[in-house]
């Protein structure tokens, strides 16, 4: 299990136990987390789980590939050097307190 | 992994052939069955394992390795039969090449791409609704649910104008080239050389508009990533992917609203709904019904052992409406959540084109809810049999205007 937390923009955290091997973007689905869609379930082909990962933490996460790369350049909220799509981020120990912070919107 | 000794689980075995006239003509009462009897079941007289719990079914299509589809997603397994076609480069083949091929087709239908077609798509849309009003009764399945996508779809992808109907054959023989080789299989066969030919042709690079989705795959053939021949390949996956599995579906979705009037005012009320009614229709009446992995190696499910090159079926269409994973699932409602649903697969081998069915349909019905009061069946419809999808083969219907 893995701390992981969502930052939203008027301020609130929502602090979830992420099982290892879950996706930030399913737990947040799964959990009713505002601000996260992933219209496509994960598939990395739709851009609506977009998150902006703390600048500080960003270099805990595995690189992202090219297609993740290729999908970021379609998200709504302005990319970002911290943009990520949270489909692609998996919740491992190494994670843990890791802070994700929501866009303004996804769609 | 040795599944020797934990093991404390036989499977079932049912006699129940998933490809029965009856069977096909009415699944759900099959699915309870088959769900009821455990997370995994042995079917006689075929001869293969069965999974139609959600639970299982997601389990398996996202376990690639163990549950492969180089071997070939319907009844036929590769190592064994000999193919009717070469194999898919995208529905029959497995990473690391899958992996390369999928790439080049996901990356042509990106938001931004779709955004592009989505007011070309509401020209249409409008255009055909309106000539449907003024019509007021005909069959929605050749004039509207195959007409659409027939027309949005192959013009995006850049086929030629000319003779598209043959691409709603080629599509009925591969994908009813999934199941045994049955009456359905023969009748779908039929004129298999003559279709195949025009489909072969309308798919190659000067065939296709330079102004399509279609000719950008060659350019993986130009940077020799691909041969042309494995490009004129990979549009046709494209194009048999496309066609009759979103005709199923707004066939269905038109059946669904007419016969859940207050879903229907739901959607006027709200066209917003539009995209989640076709979610909601994918749940319900899953279009793409049944598909197969093969075993790549002994393993196990739920502690059943299954040994290395044997077939597994998963039913999507029962995963759908497993009550383990959907409350009231045998209820349209276009307002649930549908998350996690695997109308479109899932894991490596889910829809790649889902994103563009999502736009096709939200904008059908989203036109429709705009301009029609109502949805009337207005004959019998009828159900086209088929090994693999759900869908009508006849729905007539009226309309009014609003």
């Amino acid at each position: 299990m893995t701390r992981i937390i969502y930052q939203q923009l008027d301020g609130r955290q929502d602090i979830l136990d992420v099982d290892d091997g879950t996706t930030l973007m399913q737990a947040a689905v799964s959990r009713g987390l505002r601000g996260i869609v992933g219209e496509c379930g994960g598939a990395a082909m739709c851009a609506t789980c977009h998150v902006f990962v703390e600048p500080s933490h960003l270099h805990r996460l595995p690189a992202m590939n090219a297609v993740e790369d290729g999908m970021l350049d379609s998200v709504v909220d302005e990319r970002q050097f911290n943009s990520r799509l949270s489909c692609q981020l998996m919740a491992t120990p190494e994670l843990d307190g890791l802070i994700v912070h929501i866009p303004r919107t996804q769609v | 992994m040795k599944p020797a000794e934990n093991l404390v689980a036989e499977a079932p075995v049912l006699e129940l052939d998933p490809f029965s006239h009856d069977y096909i003509v009415d699944p759900y009462p099959f699915h309870r069955q088959m769900r009821d009897a455990g997370p995994v079941v042995w079917l006689e007289p075929l001869g293969i394992w069965s999974v139609s719990r959600y639970a299982q079914v997601k389990a398996v299509l996202q376990d690639p390795e163990t549950f492969c589809s180089g071997q070939g997603v319907g009844l036929s397994n590769f190592k064994v039969d000999e193919p009717w076609r070469p194999p898919s480069l995208l529905l029959e083949t497995d990473p690391p090449r899958h992996t390369t091929n999928r790439a080049i087709i996901s990356r042509l239908l990106s938001p931004a791409t779709l955004k592009k077609l989505r007011e070309t798509f509401e020209v249409e849309a409008a255009l055909l609704v309106d000539q449907l009003i003024e019509r007021e009764k005909f069959d929605a399945i050749p004039e509207l649910a195959e007409a659409y996508p027939l027309k949005v779809f192959a013009d995006a992808i850049g086929i030629r104008p000319d003779g598209r109907t043959k691409l709603i054959a080629y599509g009925n023989m591969v994908f009813n080239g999934m199941g045994p080789k049955n009456d359905l299989y023969r009748s779908a066969m039929e004129n298999a050389s003559a279709v195949s030919d025009w489909v072969w042709n309308a798919c190659q690079r000067d065939a296709l508009s330079p102004d399509g989705l279609g000719v950008q795959i060659f350019e993986a053939v130009d940077n020799n990533i691909l041969t042309e021949t494995e490009g004129a390949m990979l549009v046709r996956s494209f194009m048999s992917a496309g066609i009759d599995t979103t005709a199923n579906a707004i066939g269905s979705a038109l059946y669904c609203l007419s016969q859940y009037p207050q879903e229907w005012q739901k959607l006027r009320n709200d066209p917003s709904l539009a995209r989640a009614t076709f979610e909601e229709t994918l749940r319900f009446e899953s279009p793409f019904q049944t598909f197969f992995r093969t075993t790549t190696r002994e393993t196990s499910i739920s502690g059943v052992a299954l040994g290395a090159n044997e077939k597994v079926m998963i039913s999507l269409g029962s995963a759908n409406r497993d009550p383990d994973q959907w409350s009231e699932p045998e209820k349209f409602d276009i307002t649930r959540s549908t998350i996690g649903h695997v109308g479109f697969g899932a894991g490596i081998h889910a829809c790649v084109g889902q994103m563009m069915a999502r736009l096709e349909v939200e904008v059908v019905l989203r036109a429709l809810a705009a301009k029609v009061a109502s949805i009337e069946i207005d004959g019998p419809p009828r159900l086209h049999l088929h090994n693999t999808l759900r869908g009508y083969a006849t729905l007539p219907i009226r309309l009014r205007a609003s």
